[in-house]
């Protein structure tokens, strides 16, 4: 049993360890402010949430896993209104998102 | 005011686990600043939200955890593919519910949800960026809206 729990946090910890990457490669491969956030929003969310599910189950029943939860709770909320204030904050000092598909300028990778 | 408090004091003797004067003053100014920015916000006049529908806001996270996962594996597709197959689109849909708490879900859910961002809510409506055109089509068949009203019990 703790075998199958170990097998299953280390999954969940690693996913979510490849999910900070890959937000972190978004954030430089997009081309602009708005983009860029999309990017970052998968750290938030997928990335946080599996590595601390991961942490929670090696903690198992204790009072670390009820506060780990709560930790996991105030983030999902506060997160996406920090999201909401920095693209209002881009809104009102005048960056127009840009819209269709983009041309990526002959950048090399 | 005494209902929000009480929790509130509860929780911070709990979790810190440590009963110095300090930190219980620390403590008590924490309780009172959040009571005093809640009356600000004027949480009091309008309604308790959070003890009115736990069963159906259980129901409505699961779903839209679901969402989560599906469009973070999109994202990230987009994000691995050399090419970058993104076609950013700005759609503006209609938030049917008119309490703001509701509203503020509605935003918080797309924004949380990757690949949509909630730009602003104004009047009823919510901006949204989009990374892709079928996350804006999807946007605008309006479910997220219709769950949010149906938490309500409409």
């Amino acid at each position: 049993m703790a075998l199958v729990i170990d097998i299953l946090s280390w999954i969940m910890l690693t996913a979510g360890g490849a999910f900070v990457f890959i937000g972190g490669l978004g954030a430089l491969r997009m081309p602009n402010l708005y983009t860029r956030m999309h990017a970052a929003s998968l750290t938030d969310t997928m990335a946080a949430v599996l590595i601390l599910g991961g942490i929670m189950l090696q903690a198992g029943l204790t009072l670390a896993t009820i506060k780990l939860a709560a930790i996991l709770l105030f983030l999902l909320f506060t997160s996406p209104t920090a999201s909401n204030a920095l693209a209002s904050a881009a809104i009102l000092s005048g960056l127009q998102p840009e819209e269709g598909p983009l041309e990526r300028e002959g950048k090399p990778e | 005011m005494l209902v929000l408090l009480i929790p509130l004091v509860a929780a911070w003797l709990l979790w810190s686990g440590l009963y110095k004067p300090l930190l219980l003053g620390l403590g008590l100014f924490s309780c009172v600043l959040t009571i005093y920015i809640k009356h600000r916000m004027e949480y009091f006049q309008t309604e308790m939200f959070a003890l009115q529908f736990g069963r159906r806001l259980i129901g409505y996270w699961l779903w839209l955890a679901k969402e989560v996962v599906k469009s973070s594996l999109d994202v990230a597709r987009i994000i691995v593919t050399p090419s970058l197959p993104i076609s950013p689109e700005v759609v503006t849909i209609k938030a049917s519910c008119n309490q703001p708490v509701d509203q503020a879900t509605l935003a918080n859910s797309i924004t949380l949800t990757p690949g949509t961002l909630a730009l602003d809510v104004y009047k009823g409506e919510i901006t949204v960026h989009a990374l892709t055109k079928a996350g804006a089509d999807e946007l605008r068949k309006g479910e997220m809206d219709r769950r949010i009203l149906a938490l309500r019990g409409k």
